[in-house]
């Protein structure tokens, strides 16, 4: 059976980009664009990864990071984090709350793709 | 040692221009002796006669009084001790300022325009860090930026694109390139407006400073003014002085006191008033029935009394000064706390006078009057707002003894101060 990501981005075009890009290997995507019932999506639907944006409405991504860390079934999920302020502030706070991969944007679509091989592999 | 006080420096330039005592007196309208108990510095000097003496001796006459050559030397401290200069030669900034007047100002000059710099990009730097609006059209860029790239490369890379998905990732394109340009648009829009920040050179104080100083403090316009507050913004929006926002915010506030002052007690009435009993601010109230604070602004846009002013608000933060030669409110970092203006903070109604000097070089007298004022109540059970207000009256030197108190202690000189708060760089006196 494919592999199955959730991903949270209220950027609807750069979501729709990731969609295609995943889908093209193989992936199932589901997209959310905000945050406030992302935990509990992600619960009912315990993806093989999960793509988190920062800033959305509702939740932040750091909060959603926070509460499925806080989850054992969903301890070691792997997540990966995009976000658009590259300061070092955002990826200190992201690695506190335990993200497994972290990227700014703009990223090319390669190197996105090679973070999400990375992640699944190990 | 008193080669800084005006009559020395009087005594040096004219040694130094090789001019005879007799001559400089004659060309100067006084008689040789007068000159020479000038010189000597056992007469005052100041006003026309200064001036006519500076014109004899082909200087400017602010190289000739004391404040100007106390800020100087102050202002070459400063340098000295921000360039860590060490050894004997840090001492010799009064040689320096004396052989070299010129070399002098220009490193005295420099070294204010640094200061003032140095605030412009603290502020900058604030703006760029803490500015949710900068942050925000940062973040719209990136995203945007994001978007498209991602997209782009999409239909840059990937052969055999199925014509639906490639029609739907043109749209995209389209609609986030527009995007991208209005976001861009609007960071320059921002970049533009923050533009005028940078011809600043000192702060919004002292741009309203300025423009109270061009207006001698007194607005005639707002004496009569049936409608204050078009007369303020007319007066405002003329002015080219108040270049940034933030100093015509304050001097709006500073005019609507005035206009609030001229309405309860006009200029005239008060004027009539001190011709009858003199100037004693506490005679004055009595006698006009007038709240402290109110008599103490107004007798400071009186001509004749060439008074000061300083007013601050309840965390002791100066919102108005009008200078007064002799005593310096510093531009930049914080005041003496022994100013009798912060002894009345927090104790409305209460009136301190008090004869003050400012150490330094000039040490000239005041008559310090100073009250703390209660700001209308803005609702029930909320604490006050109150401000403080202070008068210097000038006061002719020799007179009785009087409280020594500093502008702020990194050029303050007095020794064992119970309120300094960090040493000063002036080490040896002044």
């Amino acid at each position: 059976m494919s592999k199955l990501v959730v991903l949270v981005e209220d950027e609807v075009n750069i979501a729709e980009a990731i969609r295609f890009l995943l889908g093209q290997e193989g992936w199932r995507v589901e997209t959310l664009a905000n945050g406030s019932g992302a935990v509990e999506v992600i619960r009912k639907a315990s993806p093989d990864l999960v793509m988190l944006d920062v800033m959305l409405p509702g939740k932040s991504g750091f909060e959603i990071l926070d509460e499925l860390r806080g989850d054992p079934a969903m301890e070691t999920l792997p997540v990966l984090m995009l976000t658009a302020r590259g300061q070092s502030r955002d990826r200190a706070m992201a690695e506190k709350a335990g993200v497994s991969r972290f990227m700014t944007k703009p990223f090319s679509n390669s190197e996105m793709l090679d973070a999400v091989r990375d992640l699944i592999a190990s | 040692m008193r080669e800084g006080l005006t009559g020395s420096r009087i005594r040096e330039r004219r040694v130094m221009a090789g001019v005879k005592q007799a001559e400089l007196a004659q060309q100067s309208g006084i008689s040789a002796s007068y000159l020479n108990l000038i010189e000597h510095n056992r007469r005052r000097i100041g006003g026309k006669l200064l001036l006519n003496i500076a014109h004899a001796l082909g200087v400017e006459p602010q190289a000739l009084t004391e404040g100007a050559e106390a800020a100087l030397i102050a202002a070459l401290r400063e340098a000295a001790e921000d360039a860590g200069l060490m050894g004997p030669e840090s001492d010799r900034a009064d040689e320096f300022a004396g052989r070299f007047p010129g070399w002098a100002k220009v490193l005295a000059t420099s070294q204010r325009r640094i200061d003032a710099l140095e605030q412009t990009v603290e502020a900058l730097s604030d703006r760029l860090a803490h500015d949710p609006q900068l942050a925000t059209s940062m973040h719209e860029l990136l995203s945007t930026a994001a978007a498209i790239r991602s997209t782009a490369s999409i239909l840059a890379e990937t052969d055999s694109l199925q014509p639906e998905w490639r029609d739907r990732f043109h749209a995209n394109i389209h609609e986030d390139s527009r995007r991208l340009s209005d976001s861009a648009q609007a960071l320059v829009t921002y970049f533009d407006n923050a533009a005028e920040t940078r011809e600043v050179a000192h702060s919004p104080q002292a741009e309203v400073e300025a423009f109270l100083a061009a207006h001698d403090y007194r607005f005639d316009p707002l004496e009569q003014a049936r409608a204050p507050q078009e007369a303020i913004a007319a007066l405002v929006e003329q002015a080219d002085a108040l270049k940034t926002k933030a100093a015509q915010h304050i001097a709006t506030g500073v005019l609507q006191q005035i206009a609030r002052d001229a309405a309860a007690l006009p200029l005239a009435r008060l004027e009539r008033t001190v011709e009858e009993t003199g100037h004693d601010p506490a005679e004055l109230a009595r006698r006009l029935d007038q709240p402290m604070g109110r008599v103490l602004r107004r007798l400071a846009s009186l001509p004749d009394l060439g008074a000061g002013l300083v007013v601050c608000d309840r965390s002791g933060s100066v919102t108005f000064a009008k200078s007064i030669e002799g005593f310096t409110v510093p531009r930049f970092g914080a005041c003496c706390p022994l100013w009798p203006l912060f002894a009345v903070q927090g104790q409305p109604g209460l009136v301190v006078k008090s004869r003050v000097m400012q150490m330094g070089r000039g040490q000239a007298l005041f008559e310090a009057i100073a009250t703390c004022e209660v700001q209308a109540a803005a609702a029930y059970n909320t604490p006050p707002l109150s401000q403080s207000v202070m008068l210097l009256l000038p006061v002719p030197s020799g007179a009785a003894p009087a409280q020594p108190v500093g502008a702020t202690c990194r050029i303050c000189p007095v020794e064992g101060c119970r309120a300094r708060r960090e040493p000063s760089i002036l080490r040896d006196g002044i």
